[in-house]
């Protein structure tokens, strides 16, 4: 067994409104003139610390346990999956 | 008649609704914990508002696993009436009781304000007393209150009118102006505002007949003379 951190984003599927991140662009990047950015997306981000056996098992771990307990809400989220060494 | 309320960790308005049920409409209420059961002799329930665990992760989803919920459950699929408000809405929508989600407002704000509902279905236990497309002047007060389905469950929720109510006005980004939806059978509705809130003409400066409909079509479902 091994501890990994595995960090856990959420954030809303394409075609759903993002307010938060339209504002950020609109009225704050784009108002200091940073003219190259076209894009930015809010999302929640959840960190676990998990002892599994391996990156891949911690990975399928974290997976069940967002579907199970609907960390995200599948109608309008979705969730990525990133596993480092703790 | 005993109608329960049920009070989860964050609940804010369960004593608002107590006394609109035993004060204003003398029904027999009684509060339960959200991780006890439910007595099966109760005839309706309502999940009042609130802010159920601080609404961390998202509102409702942590409240969704409740112990209670299994109860609220089997009591849908029995057809006792079941009302969630604001809170109570999201939670019956975070448990897979009723279709859709509720999303921050576009204003990305915490709105309290008076609107107007319009009544989409005067079929439910809760609606039964209204003509169809009239009005309710009603108080909303929520940060994630935009009612959010896709157009495939749209196009479900308006061929089984399940569409209960509607904002008349463009509030805060709802799918179709949606403020309350019911379940397929009719007997679980959720909604947005606060019709506890709007009941008693001491605290509602426009009309307080409207909202006090929603509690007697509960009276008339069960048969209840007060």
């Amino acid at each position: 067994m091994a501890t990994f951190n595995v960090q856990v984003t959420i954030e809303n599927k394409p075609g759903i409104s993002d307010p938060e991140g339209e504002t950020i662009l609109n009225d704050l990047v784009l108002r200091g003139k940073y003219e190259s950015v076209s894009k930015i997306k809010s999302a929640k981000m959840l960190r676990f610390t998990i002892k599994e056996n391996s990156k891949e098992s911690a990975q399928l771990k974290v997976q069940e346990i967002c579907d199970d307990v609907r960390i995200y809400n599948p109608l309008v989220s979705k969730v990525s999956i990133d596993v480092f060494d703790a | 008649m005993k109608v329960g309320v049920v009070v989860f960790p964050g609940s804010n308005c369960d004593r608002d609704m107590f006394h609109v049920l035993t004060d204003v409409f003398h029904l027999d209420a009684q509060y339960y914990w959200h991780d006890k059961g439910l007595p099966e002799n109760i005839d309706a329930v309502i999940l009042p508002g609130g802010f159920s665990y601080g609404d961390r992760l998202r509102a409702g989803v942590i409240a969704a696993h409740s112990p209670v919920i299994k109860d609220v459950q089997k009591m849908s699929e029995n057809g006792i009436p079941i009302l969630g408000v604001c809170n109570g809405f999201q939670i019956l929508v975070e448990s897979g009781l009723l279709p859709g989600v509720l999303l921050k407002n576009d204003s990305l704000n915490f709105m309290c304000e008076w609107t107007d509902l319009v009544v989409e279905n005067n079929k439910t236990p809760f609606t039964n007393q209204f003509e169809l497309n009239q009005k309710i002047p009603i108080p909303i007060a929520n940060g994630e209150g935009k009612y959010f389905a896709d157009d495939e469950t749209l196009k479900s929720l308006q061929k089984n009118n399940q569409i209960v109510f509607r904002y008349s006005d463009v509030v805060n980004g709802s799918s179709n102006r949606i403020a309350g939806v019911c379940n397929e059978d009719g007997n679980v509705v959720g909604m947005m505002p606060h019709p506890e809130r709007a009941v008693e003409s001491e605290i509602n400066p426009v009309d307080n007949k409207p909202s006090s409909l929603i509690f007697e079509s509960l009276l008339e479902k069960m048969g209840v003379k007060n």
